[in-house]
């Protein structure tokens, strides 16, 4: 019996091992798995970023602060015009099977991106570059393209126009280069991991798919000697409570989100593993501005907006794990100052009057009720967002109808312009105002609500084309006051990055557009 | 008994036939499609994306290149997982899925048989009560209820076992959910065990081997088990095909990467050729289990031959 006994201890000891014992192998829980490892074929979202960010190294990269620094290349120039950027490669910059990044290596990634057949989901991204679109619609030649090598170590890349913010879509991971010596030799399954070479500070190892990707250190990458850790595995983490588990239980160092109802139970209890800070995404209702639908007229758009308030969403319903606003772009985006949606700040009883002259003004009463679908994604944080918003509505005699369906079908209708108001966020594909405003212009696909205003097309072709920094603010602040004033949608909150972090860790540093390269980051014993 | 056999599996074919076919349509009518989602793409992204799975194609078109190409034993490409193919991620799955759902089958059947004969031969004693009230507790709380709890109390509390993770199988990986999966079905098992028991207690041949003199142990073990175990036996079937590939919510809560898992996911992101790829899979799985099941009661049953 005693043996039995110890012979179980020991078994429960050894078991319990691997849950104590702290190898310098980061683990990170993210909540969903890359589409690919190749760049051209991922969607972008959190853990693309997470996995291919820690893979490869574009021509500029992350800081740990989130700012923009070199890369692959050591320092850039732009033309007087602004249409030519030249880039310089380092000369150490290698592929983990020891082979030289070169600059056709960018030339390359650049044209599969781009290419048709390829079907790159964020290819729009590159468009920037000189025929890009055109050749992403097959109508121009890929050799067109507005990139070319010079020697092994320099590259230019040619604009259709000026594009203040180039470096830090060269930090995107759709500018990430490919190993062209295997992407000739292999096609699309380069990305086998037999065959792939990565330049970033990590090399995968093994990928279970739904379990679990591993990484070790690259030791052709030209900064190995100041990475600490010997790899890095992303577990695929799908359930958030299971996440925290598995971090609560040491299982894991990083989990990439965590449910923002319990931010304050976390707080108490997690302490400064929990972090929690501003991000660049907003979540939004979008209200749709196209014929035979009440919100086309600006003054039901305005009343709906002046009855929201947003604080006590955030406060009650998020657990205060986000930031109230009013505006499109959110606070943090470089070279952009905040604006506010005209009004909406106000005392709550004068907005509620204001709002209830707007309907009358509009023909809606207690005779002429106004009855409004809402659409949202299934989701228990949207459907709490919704019955909150009706409930603020329904004093100005609204009726709101709810419909949820699972994402892909959300879209779908809401796509379709099949809704009055539908929830929506967007969260920034690199640090610029009109990454957000972007999804305002009438010939955007993600301009759900269907705005149309000349001003403020016409305010954003401007901005694009303006070169002068400050100029381009000014331009992109007037657009959006264009866009609040017409109350072309319903601004919520600006969402929060939300992470848990072993407090044991250094080098992860919080920052707005929530990337965070794992070279940084060491692991105290 | 191959003639049998050979039989039902060509039975199978129009079966699975139907199965693939109306999956196909059905997936296809389903609103949304695979490239709906948060970031509405460019009209010209969309339709490079259209092409590159032909799914520009007219849609009776569509079904004859994935019958042709199923013919060929190819599944597809997955939509979403676009480095690994449909069949790469079956193979990846299914071993796990049937590791997982092996092991809660076999510990329902080595724990659920004897709590079910125990409860029949101390039929409405305390011991009956017991075990089958504790029956009746597995049964109404719902394993994605006690995954978590178990997590959180053996794992995090503890610190005995991961809460999650497959780690290649490893056995402390595997109790968690192997338990978790199996409760539900051991008391299933040990309730219908108790019931079939007490039947063939019941019956003549059980009167007759007690009146030739046979001690209870021979009467139970020799005579009333095998026959008591037939409507277990019938259970088995679906249950291991749906134990090995619908335990998604264990897959999900623990994080295995299982095939219950892709079909799910496969279904939310309309990832066509995968939710085909494993419907096709499980048809074939349910096709052969009950194959397997009928064969298996010719040895439980001596009254059942399957004679050429």
């Amino acid at each position: 019996m005693n043996r039995l006994v110890s012979g179980c201890m020991a078994a429960a000891l050894i078991w319990s091992l691997p849950l104590t014992v702290h190898a310098a192998t980061l683990d990170i829980g993210i909540y969903g798995e890359p589409a690919s490892l190749d760049a051209a074929r991922v969607t972008g979202a959190v853990y693309d970023n997470d996995v291919l960010g820690d893979l490869f190294e574009g021509l500029v990269t992350l800081a740990p602060d989130g700012d923009y620094q070199p890369g692959v290349a050591t320092d850039w120039s732009v033309s007087d015009d602004g249409l030519t950027w030249t880039f310089n490669l380092r000369d150490d910059a290698r592929w983990s099977d020891g082979k030289p990044v070169t600059a056709d290596d960018f030339v390359l990634a650049f044209q599969r991106a781009l290419d048709p057949k390829v079907a790159s989901i964020y290819a729009n991204l590159l468009y920037p570059l000189k025929n890009a679109a055109a050749i992403n619609r097959g109508e121009a030649n890929i050799d067109t393209l507005g990139v070319q090598a010079e020697g092994d170590h320099r590259l230019h890349v040619e604009l259709h126009q000026p594009t203040a913010y180039l470096p830090t879509l060269m930090a995107h991971i759709i500018a990430s280069p490919v190993p062209s010596h295997l992407v000739r030799e292999y096609g699309n399954d380069w990305t086998r991991l037999e065959h792939i070479a990565t330049n970033g500070a990590f090399m995968p190892r093994r990928w279970v798919s739904h379990d679990h990707i591993e990484t070790v250190k690259n030791p052709h990458f030209h900064d190995a000697d100041s990475v600490t850790l010997e790899g890095v595995n992303y577990y695929l983490v799908e359930d958030l409570n299971t996440g925290l588990s598995r971090f609560r239980s040491g299982d894991l160092d990083v989990m990439r989100d965590f449910d923002a109802s319990r931010y304050q139970w976390l707080k108490d209890n997690l302490g400064n593993a929990v972090h929690l800070h501003n991000q660049l995404s907003t979540y939004y209702y979008a209200l749709n501005n196209r014929e035979g639908h009440p919100t086309s007229d600006v003054r039901v758009r305005e009343a709906l907006n002046l009855a929201l308030r947003r604080d006590i969403i955030v406060e009650k319903v998020l657990q205060g794990a986000a930031n109230a606003t009013s505006a499109l772009v959110p606070d943090g985006v470089a070279h952009y100052d905040v604006q506010t949606m005209p009004g909406v700040d106000g005392d709550i009883t004068a907005r509620m009057n204001k709002a209830r002259a707007l309907l009358k003004d509009a023909g809606y009463g207690p005779e002429h009720p106004l009855d409004l679908r809402l659409r949202f994604n299934s989701r228990d944080d949207h459907r709490r967002i919704a019955v909150a918003a009706a409930a603020m509505w329904k004093p100005l005699g609204i009726n709101i109808e709810m419909v949820n369906a699972e994402a892909n079908v959300h879209y779908a209708e809401i796509a379709r312009g099949d809704f009055d108001i539908a929830r929506a966020s967007w969260v920034a594909d690199f640090d610029d105002a009109s990454n957000f405003l972007g999804i305002l212009a009438s010939d955007n696909t993600k301009n759900y609500g269907g705005y149309h205003s000349d001003k403020f097309d016409s305010l954003l072709t401007q901005a694009a084309a303006q070169p002068d920094p400050d100029q381009r603010q000014q331009l992109l602040e007037q657009a959006e006051r264009q866009a609040l004033g017409d109350y072309a949608m319903a601004p919520i909150y600006a969402d929060a990055a939300r992470n848990l972090v072993n407090p044991d860790m250094t080098g992860w540093e919080d920052n707005a557009i929530n990337r965070h390269l794992s070279r940084w980051i060491s692991l105290n014993p | 008994m191959l003639s049998y056999i050979a039989k039902r599996l060509a039975m199978a074919i129009p079966t699975l036939l139907i199965v693939i076919t109306a999956s196909f349509f059905l997936m296809r009518v389903a609103p949304g499609g695979p490239f709906d989602g948060e970031r509405q793409l460019p009209p010209e992204i969309e339709a490079n994306l259209m092409a590159a799975y032909h799914l520009d194609e007219p849609l009776p078109m569509q079904y004859l290149r994935y019958m042709g190409n199923l013919l060929q034993g190819d599944f597809g490409p997955s939509f979403k997982y676009k480095d690994f193919s449909v069949t790469d991620l079956i193979a990846q799955g299914f071993p796990v899925s049937l590791e997982l759902g092996g092991l809660a089958i076999a510990l329902a059947l080595l724990l659920g048989i004897p709590m079910g004969v125990m409860a029949a031969l101390k039929r409405n004693t305390t011991v009956d009560y017991l075990l089958m009230g504790t029956a009746l507790g597995g049964i109404a709380v719902p394993n994605f209820v006690i995954a978590p709890l178990m997590a959180l109390f053996f794992g995090v509390m503890l610190g005995w076992l991961p809460v999650g993770g497959w780690n290649g199988g490893a056995l402390p990986n595997l109790v968690l959910p192997v338990v978790a999966l199996a409760i539900q079905q051991i008391a299933y098992i040990a309730r219908m065990m108790r019931a079939s028991m007490i039947e063939v207690l019941g019956s003549h041949f059980i009167r007759t081997a007690r009146a030739k003199g046979l001690n209870e142990r021979q009467v139970i073990w020799r005579h009333a088990l095998r026959p008591a175990m037939l409507p277990v036996l019938s259970y088995l079937g679906p249950a291991i095909a749906g134990i090995i590939t619908g335990s998604v919510v264990i897959e999900q809560i623990f994080g295995l990467p299982g095939i219950g898992r892709y079909f799910v996911q496969g279904a939310l992101n309309r990832d066509y050729t995968l939710v085909m790829g494993t419907v096709v899979f499980y048809g074939i799985l349910i096709v052969l289990m009950n194959l397997i099941v009928d064969l298996l009661y010719s040895l439980f049953d001596p009254q059942i031959r399957y004679d050429d």
